[in-house]
């Protein structure tokens, strides 16, 4: 009686099945990934806009406040309460770019105020913040909003 | 003569293990460093203190568009200049009223027209965004792209 000699190949468990979609799943993670810097926040739901798209390219020196809907101020990942704490975390910011660009020969104004408040959030904050900004001699502000798919204004 | 038989076998199937220790390494960094982010736009305005802005005359007289406030701070009423817009789609109006206002024909930064908005204090943020998306532009339902209106767009110094 014959016997079939030979099955070294059939050893191991198959990996070929895991092999593929652990590809998969690293050719999806390489894709999605995103080396830009940009600051969320998930306690800020944007307001969405249909005009509000992705600046072609990024700012030169973004600063980043956000504003919830219970009106707390975050800067820099912490939170405040009231305008005076971000006033003073502001100035501290100031103060240092201010040094900094006196030896890069740059402007305070070249700064960027990004201002991502929630939809629900007071307006009169908002310009609270802008005004704090002005009197800081920050120029350029960007409002913040989501992108929105579908057309919620229409004119004709 | 003597033909050796091959007995080395077991060397023909690849190593796996290094390979799979890499990926799941590659993997393991691609999963932590995942982060969701929705695509997110901005609205510029550019808006010195007030001793610069008041330097400058514009040559336009400036548009005022005010957004009152209910009680439930949604939006109550919008007025344009003195006009006042009412209807079920107030920011569709405004932006009709603005298109004729503003010939958008000759492109985009044809107008010099500047637009300050006054909201009240307590009204919801998202309706001052609805109204800077009227008053900054809109999209061509037929090609999809953007178009242009008033660009220079302001809020009214607060009240209080």
């Amino acid at each position: 009686m014959r016997f079939a000699k030979r099955d070294d190949a059939a050893v191991g468990p198959d990996m070929t099945p895991m092999i593929d979609m652990t590809f998969q799943l690293i050719a999806f993670f390489m894709f999605t990934i995103n080396f830009s810097d940009t600051e969320q926040d998930q306690r800020v739901t944007l307001p969405a806009s249909e005009l509000a798209k992705p600046p072609d390219a990024p700012y030169d020196h973004p600063l980043t406040v956000h504003l919830t809907k219970d009106g707390q101020y975050i800067y820099g990942g912490d939170a405040y309460g009231s305008l005076d704490e971000l006033r003073s975390a502001l100035l501290r910011e100031k103060q240092i770019i201010d040094r900094f660009a006196k030896t890069n020969n740059e402007k305070l104004s070249d700064v960027t105020i990004v201002i991502r408040a929630d939809e629900d959030a007071r307006t009169g904050q908002v310009q609270e913040i802008i005004k704090l900004c002005q009197e800081l001699q920050f120029e350029r502000f960007a409002l913040r909003g989501k992108q929105a798919e579908v057309h919620r204004i229409r004119s004709d | 003569m003597k033909i050796r038989h091959a007995e080395h076998r077991e060397d023909l199937s690849l190593q796996m293990t290094p390979m799979i220790d890499i990926v799941f390494q590659l993997m393991v960094f691609f999963v932590f460093t995942f982060k969701i982010s929705l695509p997110e736009g901005d609205f510029n305005i550019r808006m010195p203190a007030q001793a610069g802005a008041a330097a400058v005359p514009s040559e336009t007289p400036v548009l005022r568009v005010r957004l009152r406030a209910s009680e439930s701070r949604d939006l109550a009423s919008v007025q344009l200049g003195d006009v006042a817009i009412a209807g079920d789609d107030p920011f569709g109006q405004l932006q009709t009223r603005i298109r004729g206002m503003v010939d958008d024909s000759a492109g985009p930064g044809s107008t010099d027209q500047e637009v300050e908005i006054e909201a009240d204090y307590d009204l919801k943020y998202q309706y001052v965004i609805s109204a800077m998306t009227a008053i900054t532009g809109y999209i061509d339902p037929a090609t999809g792209e953007q178009h242009k209106l008033i660009e220079k767009v302001r809020f009214a110094p607060l009240a209080k």
